[in-house]
């Protein structure tokens, strides 16, 4: 390595965090003791863990059955999903990336719902209009996934702005990936969250892989919670199968937030279990030895092994948990593919607020070419 | 003007750090270096002028950041690529590129190598590895990893410059270049001027970190904030980033803290935006004559050689002006021409090539 | 020859063109160790090495800011994008740069970048898997867009795409990546730009398609061919430089026009088609020209089949056409 280069360093000083915000970032003490989940609490995160498992795995089957068109998988990365959640209040906004099935169950979305969307019948909140795992649902302030990655974290960013605006006392967390990292949206998320000291969680799930790509050819920045220093934010690396180390790093992020002191970046390393997707064939990149050294710390499993441990969990109700667990799916999931289709004429709406004329024209075209006969010479 | 002359903030080498930092001809090349800053620096004064009578249409001075020109030009090899922003003309011109065309350039003539197709102060100068730039903020800055790429690729020892300003440190080909650049790394030097304001925007509110070079960090790359107002200091950082880069090392950010001494551009007026003493701030720190103070102290140019200096740039501009007026305007063939390398007419023949 | 998938041939043309021109390298997400999610860059990773192959970080601005760089150098970079739909973090190097660098230069900066990425419906995609840009990039002076809808032409085009001097959108129909099969020649096979294709003959009406609507529109224009409507079926499949002879040569033999494109109508593609026909062939056409083309709304998932045009649509409008007075 050559020699440093040489010349005059500039003064150090740091600078009043924003010219906007007259706020003091010294109000709360970012070095408190880490939140713990009350430990009454556990039994119910962890069934929330097994029902997530429970869910991902009858959709993978679902998928291959040809009962629903596509699935994105999210196991190995309950502890992280589940925890985070279950730190935020359900006031609190959530903007999700495709692979949040643990939040959006955490947060109360009932199962039939999102198996509908899945189907995308008619029961569906989104009409059919969006691929599986892209939903939504506004009464539960999970705003609907977009497939461009990156491009809620930006928005979660306005919403916390918005918020603080109007004295509301919430926060707004987005979920993420490490691949997404290199988007240009989390550079300006990050950046306007900084520079406005909005009251945002950036919850980066670093799964290790972005489809094929590998998390060290994804960027040089020794963990992703470093590129918080670009935006003069705290950053914190987390043990995401650790479900209580999620829930502490959010717990504190979250209280921060709330006090003024705006936006953190939450690095939770976990794994990606499954394939990116049902299109996807991981074989093709990574190794076995890699997949199952991360098996080995399967997040329900390290949940399992402490409920057991402090007598909250016997392997009985162990068994029932699982158990029931699926009953309840298999149960959700009879009632989802009993619904009709969703009705064509849909496909029209909610482009604008009213239909505008043109397209009113281009849908009574299009039923009366539909209606029986139409098209017969 | 204020009141007041403000006091200048001197550079304080002495002489045996110029030796060591710039070598044992520290004084000649620091008076080139000084000629080149003071035609800049006429050049902006004449052309601004020109600009309120009507003569050229736009002009984007970059008074205040010469020495971040002037210092690349001594660093860089002529092999070396230039991806420019807003304010680096001047290194195109110490680099070769002729001020007459320049002139032709800002008078949008025939004899401009763009036609006149670009607003001015957007110069193209292949000739001296000065790339054709865009007004759209940041986009130079992934580009300049591509070539990076290309020259590694290709054994070419020569290294990529891309500079763009603090406001572009928040564009999305920031993050794209130097994510890239630090992934694969590349022989780039990233050069930030950071003159503290993007148009009215002031630097605390482009970004929260105290130092734009901090930024480096989130690439995994290193990062440094200079002085970018001492040309000795801009020369020492940029030559070591540069021979990093050079040497397979990969690449710096270099944040070059400055002034800018005039408006935005000759459409800006900092007067509803800017507080009254930063002039006064700025002309503490203003490169030229720190410079000039410098070699004064340090026996290398005495009054007589400095108004001789002063006057060449002066012949030299107007020299410059006067040819390029006289010019025409573009041909009106050039509307159509270098959209695409072939005519745009329509090549079908109608029936099926097979 | 060689019989081929559309996205195999795809792959045998990435082959060919590195195979002979040491400049040309491939940039994008996944295309090295996976071989691209759809396999278009399949084994190329292991023929030509890591530094031709480039796996990307996940930034589109920088995957086609940086084949940007790579082309002022002199180096043709092909760079893949894995969606249409993921283009937009680019469009800004695309359309604010790579269209533009030749012209605001005064041509001393010809940027010679190739940009492959799938396209279209068909596939269950949704919103984000499904779209049809290319009227965007169409309207961009200083690019220029392809779309091929068979194996030859996708190898033929794609390989005139890497060997010309001028930035190209290489638009490839994903819907029919494995399900058209086609002999292809092998080689430096060559379809020169701005030529359509005559794919059926007719002479009552004409019909303009390109891409996955081709085979969509053939089936219809077969099946009038019993009722005894016999319809001509051009494959434009140079969208930027336009066969406007082509076109032209056809209405006026016909008097009668369908345009079909999967992607919305409002200020489609066609809109163009139809624009060119009314200003240049207007005293030959018989009847008004009929557009057959997606609805003005954003792309659906579960109703996908129903927004798509299919041989019905497009035959009835052909009839329709036919009858008019
Ligand atoms: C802008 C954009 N580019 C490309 C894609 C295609 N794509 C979908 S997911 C993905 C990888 C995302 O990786 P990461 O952010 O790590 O999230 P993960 O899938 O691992 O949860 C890519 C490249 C996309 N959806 N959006
Ligand atoms: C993408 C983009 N957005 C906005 C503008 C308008 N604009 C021109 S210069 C400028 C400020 C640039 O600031 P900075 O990067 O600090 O460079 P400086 O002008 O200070 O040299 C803005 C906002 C632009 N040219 N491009
Ligand atoms: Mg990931």
């Amino acid at each position: 390595m050559p020699t440093q280069p040489l010349y005059r360093k500039l003064r150090s000083e740091r600078r009043s965090n924003s010219v906007a915000d007259p706020t003091p970032s010294t109000a709360v003490d970012a070095t408190g003791a880490e939140a713990r989940i009350p430990s009454t609490d556990l039994l119910g995160v962890y069934r929330m863990m097994v029902t997530s498992r429970v869910v991902d795995e009858r959709c993978l089957t679902l998928q291959r059955q040809g009962r629903i068109g596509f699935y994105v998988p999210m196991q190995g990365q309950e502890a992280a999903q589940v925890g985070c959640t279950w730190a935020l209040s359900p006031e609190d906004w959530i903007f999700p990336a495709y692979r949040e099935l643990g939040v959006a169950l955490t947060r109360g979305v009932p199962l039939k719902l999102l198996l509908d969307q899945f189907i995308g019948n008619s029961g569906d909140a989104l009409k059919g209009r969006q691929m599986p795992n892209h939903y939504g649902y506004r009464a539960f302030r999970f705003v609907t996934a977009s497939s461009p990655v990156g491009t809620q974290i930006v928005q979660a960013v306005g919403t916390a702005m918005a918020a603080r605006r109007k004295g509301e006392p919430i926060v707004t967390a987005t979920f993420f990936g490490d691949g997404t990292t290199s988007s240009s949206d989390f550079h300006s998320g990050l950046n306007f969250a900084g520079v406005f000291r909005a009251p945002t969680i950036f919850f980066c799930q670093n799964n290790q892989w972005a489809i094929s790509l590998p998390r060290e050819k994804q960027t040089r920045s020794e963990t992703l919670a470093a590129k918080s220093v670009a935006y003069g934010i705290p950053g914190v690396v987390v043990d995401g199968t650790d479900v209580h180390a999620v829930y502490g790093a959010v717990a504190k992020a979250r209280e921060l937030a709330l006090a003024g002191g705006g936006p953190t970046l939450i690095e939770a390393q976990v794994y990606r279990l499954g394939p990116h997707s049902t299109s996807d064939d991981p074989r093709r990149y990574r190794s076995d030895e890699e997949l199952n050294a991360w098996k080995a710390k399967d997040p329900i499993a390290r949940l399992k092994h402490e409920l057991l441990a402090d007598g909250q969990l016997t392997e009985e109700a162990d068994h029932e948990v699982w158990e029931s667990t699926k009953a309840e799916v298999a149960k959700a999931l009879a009632a989802s593919e009993a619904m009709a289709p969703v009705q064509p004429r849909t496909m029209f709406e909610d482009v604008f607020a009213h239909i505008p004329l043109a397209l009113e024209e281009q849908r009574d075209q299009f039923e009366a070419l539909s209606a029986p006969g139409a098209t017969k010479p | 003007m204020s009141a007041t002359e403000p006091v200048l903030v001197p550079l304080e080498y002495q002489e045996e750090e110029l030796t060591t930092l710039i070598g044992p001809d520290w004084a000649d090349r620091l008076l080139h270096a000084y000629r080149w800053m003071v035609l800049g620096r006429t050049l902006d004064a004449r052309m601004l002028g020109l600009q309120r009578q009507g003569r050229i249409g736009f002009y984007g001075p970059a008074t205040g950041q010469e020495a971040v020109s002037v210092g690349a030009w001594m660093v860089s090899k002529p092999q070396d690529w230039i991806f420019p922003g807003l304010r680096e003309q001047l290194l195109a011109l110490a680099r070769g590129h002729s001020l007459t065309t320049y002139l032709h350039h800002l008078f949008a003539n025939d004899l401009d190598p763009a036609r006149g197709r670009q607003m001015p102060c957007h110069p193209t100068a292949r000739e001296v590895h000065y790339v054709s730039m865009s007004s759209v903020i940041g986009t130079q800055i992934s580009q300049a990893v591509g070539t990076a790429y290309a020259l590694r690729h290709k054994r070419d020892p020569s290294v990529a410059f891309a500079f763009f300003g603090d406001g572009a440190t928040s564009s999305n080909d920031f993050h794209a270049g130097l994510n890239l650049a630090g992934v694969l790394d590349l022989p780039v030097v990233f050069c930030c001027t950071n003159n503290q304001w993007a148009i009215s925007v002031p630097v605390e509110r482009q970004s929260a970190v105290a130092h734009l070079s901090e930024k480096a960090t989130a690439y995994g790359m290193p990062g440094a904030t200079v002085d970018g107002t001492d040309v000795v200091a801009v020369f020492a950082s940029l030559n070591g980033a540069a021979e990093k880069a050079r040497s397979g090392h990969g690449p710096t950010m270099l944040e070059f803290v400055l002034y800018r001494m005039t408006p935005h551009s000759s459409s800006d007026d900092p007067t509803r935006y800017q507080a009254k003493d930063w002039m006064a701030r700025a002309q503490a720190h203003d490169p030229v004559r720190r410079l000039e103070d410098l070699l004064a102290r340090r026996g290398a140019l005495d009054e007589a050689k400095r108004a001789l200096i002063a006057l060449d740039a002066d012949g030299e501009v107007r020299g410059a002006i006067a040819t390029a007026e006289k010019v025409g305007p573009p041909l009106s063939e050039s509307l159509t021409t270098d959209v695409l390398a072939s005519p745009p007419a329509p090549a079908g023949t109608g029936s099926d090539g097979s | 020859m060689t019989e081929l998938t559309l996205v195999q041939a795809v792959n045998r043309g990435l082959f060919e063109a590195m195979k002979s021109d040491p400049d040309v390298l491939i940039l994008g997400e996944d295309v090295g160790v996976n071989g691209g999610v759809f396999r278009a860059t399949e084994g190329l990773l292991k023929e030509f090495g890591a530094e031709r192959v480039i796996d990307t970080p996940l930034s589109e601005s920088g995957i086609v800011g940086a084949a940007i760089g790579m082309a002022l150098y002199g180096m043709k970079p092909v760079a893949e994008i894995q969606f249409v739909d993921f283009i937009y973090p680019a469009f800004d190097q695309i359309v604010s740069e790579l269209a533009k660098f030749r012209y605001r230069s005064g041509g001393q900066y010809p940027c010679h970048v190739v940009i492959r990425t799938p396209y279209g419906g068909g596939i269950k995609g949704g919103l984000y898997h499904s779209q049809s840009p290319e009227a965007y990039f169409a309207h961009t002076a200083g690019l220029k867009v392809l779309i091929p809808s068979n194996p030859a032409d996708a190898k033929g085009l794609l390989l005139t795409a890497i060997h010309d001097e001028d930035p190209v959108l290489f638009l490839e129909p994903k819907r029919i990546y494995r399900s058209v099969t086609g002999e292809v020649p092998d080689g430096d096979h060559r379809v020169p730009f701005g030529l359509a294709s005559t794919v059926r003959e007719g002479s009552d009406v004409s019909v303009f398609a390109y891409g996955a609507m081709v085979p969509v529109a053939a089936q219809a224009v077969d099946a009038l061919g019993a009722e005894g409507i016999h319809a001509e079926l051009i494959d434009l499949r140079s969208l930027v430089p336009l066969d406007e002879k082509a076109l032209l040569a056809s209405v006026e033999k016909t008097g009668r026009a369908v345009i079909v494109h999967e992607a919305p109508r409002f200020c489609g593609y066609g809109a163009e088609l139809a624009a060119i026909l009314a200003e240049k062939a207007l005293y030959s056409l018989k009847a008004p020209v009929v557009r057959v083309t997606g609805f003005d709304t954003p792309f659906p998932y579960a109703l996908e089949h129903l927004y798509l045009p299919n041989a019905e649509r497009v035959a009835h409008a052909i009839r329709t056409t036919a009858k008019a007075a």
